[in-house]
């Protein structure tokens, strides 16, 4: 047995790296904040992968044992209730342990060349840090409290990070949008917490996701509204999980969030923070399956829906990273819809498996994608893919890279990609016909869309740019490459020896049947963006006058974001907040001077008693005594 | 009985009388350009013999019962010491004045005399112990209060404070020979086990309660305060609204506590009513008020009211609410003042219009200053609020909701004239602020002492704790 004390120090370093940078980093040279950040996420990295290798290699068990290093009480509500701090390391937690180290540390290094230079440097890295904490944090929760805790600290430093430009008034705007769509859903969160702890008595992981546990017994007869408590609870814990990960409808903030510097893009808006839900989720997961499978049903759909929703959005958008952003949705709903379909124990936990290891390859292929858009957005200093065009001849690491992560988000068999999506669809088909239909559809538009924005960005017209561009510094493509490596080969890790929902490793086989049509559809897609999109013509055009409406629809993103600010600024605002504000200045306000100038008029009243003349203070304190004295007296009789 | 363990018993009053004597020699040596050595001898004497006294040395009496020691008369003895050392540092600059360098041993030795007579009256074991305390205590802050003796304003404190004070003693002495009359007995412990509701009891007993609120500045027993305050120099009325005040509060609660503890139900009544009017009263008047003494004096009187729900509380609480409020109300008030006085010396302004605009000039010491506002309104989560939150929580033990919601109403009436000065120090604008200007070391460091009290106070819960157990070892 190995001693996994030294864990501790994985989420430690990036706080006190953030201590430091934060308090002093304003009087250093910029650089210093840096490589003090990367070098310090580099040996979380280099522990990360040591406690990976351990963990998964060295195991001489059949199946995977839940080790807790440290787990020290924190608050103590009653002997039973408390709310511990410590970490828990299976199979997840030490995957996702080893991405997140392996995209921030990549994003530390790669911001070393993107952000050089720009105002607040040493802020960004201090804000950088802070997040890596706090992900880990939610990481390595060993009970539902812990990753509360952390899951708020998530969403303020993404707050901070999507605001980092807060002089741009868009940048604040997404900010603020992100962090009140997320700390809505939280509330959601938050109460299915409280419900769940306020029945089961525990937090603890171990004790809830243990599929012999009695402890929800009680929470099946209790009920509201024609659910059980339990039903609720697991509902409103998914809400805070839909919320971080955005689901349909909570996904309004991400799209957004781009406003944010591209490597914070990377980092938490398409690897980290966003899978987050899908990790609760999956930390969750026996409560799902044995409890409440209504729910986890439900979260398949909410997946599938979404899948497809933001597939549709990311053909007809111009914005590369917004192109990218909608894909992010669309992956993670994939993932969810992996979960959805899942069994428990043996072959039937497919489902599981592969929305983990689709988690940990979208990791690898988007963040390669979100560092290759930073690259480009360097170099040609716009968003819009309308000004881009012929690329490859100026930026040819980048754009083998890019190539790379698309083939390998198309499902092109033997990059990464292929692998993680086939396990997914073949759990679907076996389980879900709808959600499998959905999803294979879904597959075929990613490859068309994200075709469509390579052969924008790489191939197309010559434009002519004002500064001929040119290929990043070094510190940017070291990162791009090694992520293409991962994204290339990563797809050959056998995902199902490590990662099971019951820990116990099974054997996985490929299902040519399932396999082979989605390879066409993935094929189809990426021709048609050949055919359309290679070089500048008029088809595409065309294709959109005589869609007339309903490419509309598509490109203002189906109206989601209209129908929110029809309910909260109509609804709301004017028929919530408009007659109690009415309320609050003229009745409330009205009591309160009412009150004041009373109070005022009585201090006047008074004021001759202070008239400092000594013979009349005697006098008052005499008749005072006598006065008291007689009262006293006349009441005890 | 007697022996070297047991005198150490009244280490506090013995080490202070030394101190006082020593002062007195001492000044004769300092003469002409450096008789202003005298300050800084008499502030390390006394820094020595406050964390002298800080050594605990146990429970017991002497003198037959005349002189009761324990840990928690020990506590409330150094709670005044700390808060008397914060005087002196506060008083430095003042002292060392031209028109006050000649006086300057008189300061110390009277101050420290009165704390003689404090202690005393703490450790009180009978009635003629603590008269004499009392009187120690009174008679020479009359003097202090007319130190500036030729300011018209301050010899008319001196003259209305030893007038009043007189016939206050008068009364008190007079009820306290009733009681005698009734129980045969001075000592604490016979009054304590004969005593009844009869009316010359109840008369004695009411007769030693305005006494008592004449010290307390209880309404309607506070008319000498406001002008008294007004007219002694700033230091002097921090003296006599903390120190005073906060000995006059531990000894009415001990006398309560034990000799009256079987007729709890009749101080209880007249408490409540004393609590109401003093709350009531003491905001309505501290509305109006523009000089920052005067505004502190009404404003310590409120305070006072407070004070009484938790003496109303009884039992261990009530006692351990009470004084933890204390140690909180030393430092808050003493931060204000100790800013008042640091304003003043500067630039002899005494009004709160005066003080617009102050945060532009002088951020720290508007920043303590608002911390002291904070706290004497209740804001969490610096000490004050929790300092009030102890005191409802003993009245409301015993089921004073209606009360606890007057004091609340009271404080919330008194958040309005706390946050005023908040306001004029930072929101008001004004052409002419004061001028940015640099305090003594000493003033500094009594105000840093300030600041850690009041945010440090409220988040040890262990203090809170500690008092307690003291409390609950007596009652």
């Amino acid at each position: 047995m190995i001693d996994y004390s030294y864990t501790i120090f994985i989420p430690l370093i990036p706080f006190v790296v953030f201590l430091i940078t934060g308090l002093f980093g304003m009087k250093w040279k910029p650089e210093i904040s840096g490589w003090l950040g990367s070098v310090g996420l580099g040996i979380s990295f280099i522990l990360s992968l040591i406690t990976g290798y351990f963990y998964f290699f060295t195991n001489v068990t059949d199946h995977f044992e839940t080790i807790i290093p440290y787990n020290k009480v924190w608050l103590s509500f009653t002997d039973k209730l408390h709310i511990d701090m410590g970490i828990l390391l299976d199979p997840i937690s030490v995957l996702m342990l080893v991405v997140v180290t392996t995209i921030s540390f990549m994003v530390h290094i790669y911001s070393l060349g993107y952000m050089k230079g720009e105002k607040g440097f040493q802020r960004f890295y201090a804000f950088l840090s802070l997040f890596t904490f706090s992900m880990l944090g939610v990481v390595l929760a060993t009970n539902i409290f812990q990753i509360y805790i952390f899951w708020e600290l998530v969403g303020v430093s993404s707050f901070l990070l999507i605001g980092f430009y807060y002089q741009k008034p868009s940048a604040v705007a997404a900010a603020k949008k992100a962090f009140i769509v997320t700390r809505f859903a939280d509330l959601g969160f938050l109460i299915g917490i409280l419900l769940l702890s306020f029945y089961t008595r525990t937090f603890d992981f171990s004790i809830l996701t243990n599929p012999n546990t009695s402890v929800f017994s009680s929470m099946t007869g209790a009920g509201f509204l024609g659910m059980s408590a339990i039903t609720w609870a697991m509902l409103l814990i998914f809400m805070g999980a839909a919320g971080k990960s955005a689901m349909f409808p909570l996904h309004i903030w991400l799209p957004d969030a781009m406003e944010g510097p591209t490597p914070v893009s990377a980092l938490i808006h398409a690897a980290t923070m966003v899978v987050a839900g899908v990790y609760l989720v999956a930390r969750l997961f026996p409560i799902y399956y044995f409890q409440t499978p209504d729910v986890l049903l439900f979260i398949g759909y909410v997946g599938g829906f979404t899948s497809l929703f933001a597939a549709l959005i990311a053909m007809t958008q111009f914005d590369i990273k917004r192109v990218l952003a909608y894909s992010t949705l669309s992956q993670i709903g994939y993932m969810m819809v992996g979960l959805g379909v899942s069994g428990y124990g043996g072959e039937a936990g497919l489902g599981y498996t592969a929305s983990m290891f689709h988690l940990f390859t979208h990791a690898m292929f988007k963040g390669l994608l979100f560092l290759g858009a930073g690259a480009i957005i360097h170099a040609v200093h716009t968003n819009d893919m309308e000004k881009m065009g012929g690329l490859r001849k100026y930026m040819p690491y980048t754009h083998i890279t890019f190539l790379i992560a698309a083939l390998a988000i198309s499902g092109v068999p033997s990059f990464a990609g292929f692998f993680s999506k086939d396990g997914i669809l073949t759990a679907a088909y076996h389980t879900n016909k709808i959600l499998f239909y959905t999803e294979y559809i879904t597959a075929g538009i990613t490859s068309f869309y994200i075709f469509r924005l390579y052969f924008k960005i790489f191939w197309n017209k010559n434009t002519q740019y004002e500064h001929k561009p040119h290929e990043a510094p070094m510190t940017m493509t070291i990162p791009l490459v090694l992520l293409a490596v991962v994204s290339t080969f990563g797809g050959f890790i056998p995902f199902s020896d490590f990662i099971t929902p019951d820990h116990i490793p099974f054997a996985e086989h490929m299902h040519w049947g399932v396999a082979v049509p989605s390879i066409i559809i993935g094929l189809l897609g990426i021709v048609i963006a050949w055919i359309l999109y290679r070089k500048d013509n008029k088809i595409p055009a065309r294709i959109v006058s005589a869609l007339g409406e309903v490419y509309t629809v598509t490109y203002r993103k189906f109206y989601i974001d209209e129908i929110y600010l029809f309910v909260t600024k109509k609804i709301l605002f004017n028929g919530v907040a408009r007659p109690i504000a009415w309320f609050d200045r003229n009745v409330i306000d009205g009591f309160m001077v009412g009150v004041g100038t009373v109070t005022l008029k009585a201090s006047k009243a008074i004021k001759g008693f202070q008239s400092g003349d000594i013979q009349e203070y005697a006098f008052v304190y005499i008749a005072g005594t006598i006065l008291f004295v007689l009262t006293l007296l006349y009441y005890l009789g | 009985m007697s022996g070297f363990h047991d005198i150490l018993l009244m280490k506090h009053e013995l080490l202070l009388v030394i101190s006082a004597l020593v002062i007195i020699i001492a000044d004769l040596f300092y003469s002409g350009n450096n008789k202003s050595g005298i300050i800084n001898f008499s502030l390390i004497l006394f820094f020595i013999i406050t964390v002298i006294s800080f050594v605990p040395t146990g429970t017991g009496n002497l003198f037959g019962g005349s002189f009761q020691g324990s840990s928690l008369t020990d506590f409330m003895k150094d709670i005044l010491n700390v808060a008397v050392l914060i005087i002196f540092l506060q008083s430095e600059s003042y002292l060392k004045k031209p028109e006050n360098v000649e006086k300057v041993g008189e300061f110390f030795a009277i101050i420290l005399m009165t704390i003689v007579g404090m202690d005393f009256m703490i450790s009180a074991g009978d009635f003629l112990t603590f008269f004499i305390g009392l009187e120690t205590a009174s008679i020479p802050v009359a003097g202090l209060a007319a130190y500036d003796r030729y300011k018209s304003k301050s010899a008319e404190a001196g003259v209305k404070l030893i007038l009043l004070s007189a016939l206050s003693s008068g009364v008190l002495l007079f009820g306290l020979s009733m009681i005698y009359g009734a129980t045969g007995s001075i000592y604490f412990v016979d009054i304590a086990s004969k005593i009844t509701t009869s009316p010359l009891i109840v008369i004695g007993f009411i007769f030693f309660v305005s006494g008592m609120a004449f010290k307390l500045s209880l309404v309607p027993f506070h008319l000498w305060t406001a002008d008294v305050y007004e007219g002694a120099p700033v230091n002097v009325t921090s003296f006599l609204s903390v120190v005073s005040k906060g000995a006059a509060a531990f000894i009415f609660t001990i006398i309560l506590f034990t000799v009256f503890k079987n007729i709890v139900h009749v101080w209880e009544d007249v408490l409540y009513a004393l609590a109401v009017l003093t709350m009531t009263i003491g905001n309505l008047f501290a509305l109006r008020q523009d000089n920052i003494k005067r505004f502190l004096a009404f404003s310590s009187i409120a305070q006072v009211g407070y004070i009484l729900l938790g003496i109303m509380g009884t039992g261990a609480l009530g006692m351990t609410s009470m004084v933890y409020f204390i140690l909180i109300y030393v430092f808050t008030n003493l931060a204000a003042f100790g800013v008042a006085a640091a304003i003043y010396n500067a630039s002899g302004i005494e009004n709160i219009s005066g003080y617009k605009n102050l945060y532009s000039t002088n951020p720290k010491l508007s920043l303590l200053m608002m911390l002291a506002m904070f706290s004497l309104a209740g804001i969490p989560p610096v000490a004050g609020f929790f300092g009030k939150f102890f005191l409802f929580t003993s009245a409301g033990n015993k089921g004073y909701f209606i009360l606890v919601l007057i004091a609340v109403i009271n404080a919330t009436i008194s958040l309005y004239y706390y946050l005023m000065v908040v306001k004029s120090m930072f929101i008001d604008k004004t052409d002419t602020p004061i001028v940015t200007f640099k305090s003594s070391v000493p003033m500094r460091i009594s105000l840093v002492i300030c600041a850690i009290g009041i945010l440090s106070v409220g988040f040890f819960s262990g203090i809170f704790e500690y008092i307690m157990s003291l409390s609950s070892i007596i009652f």
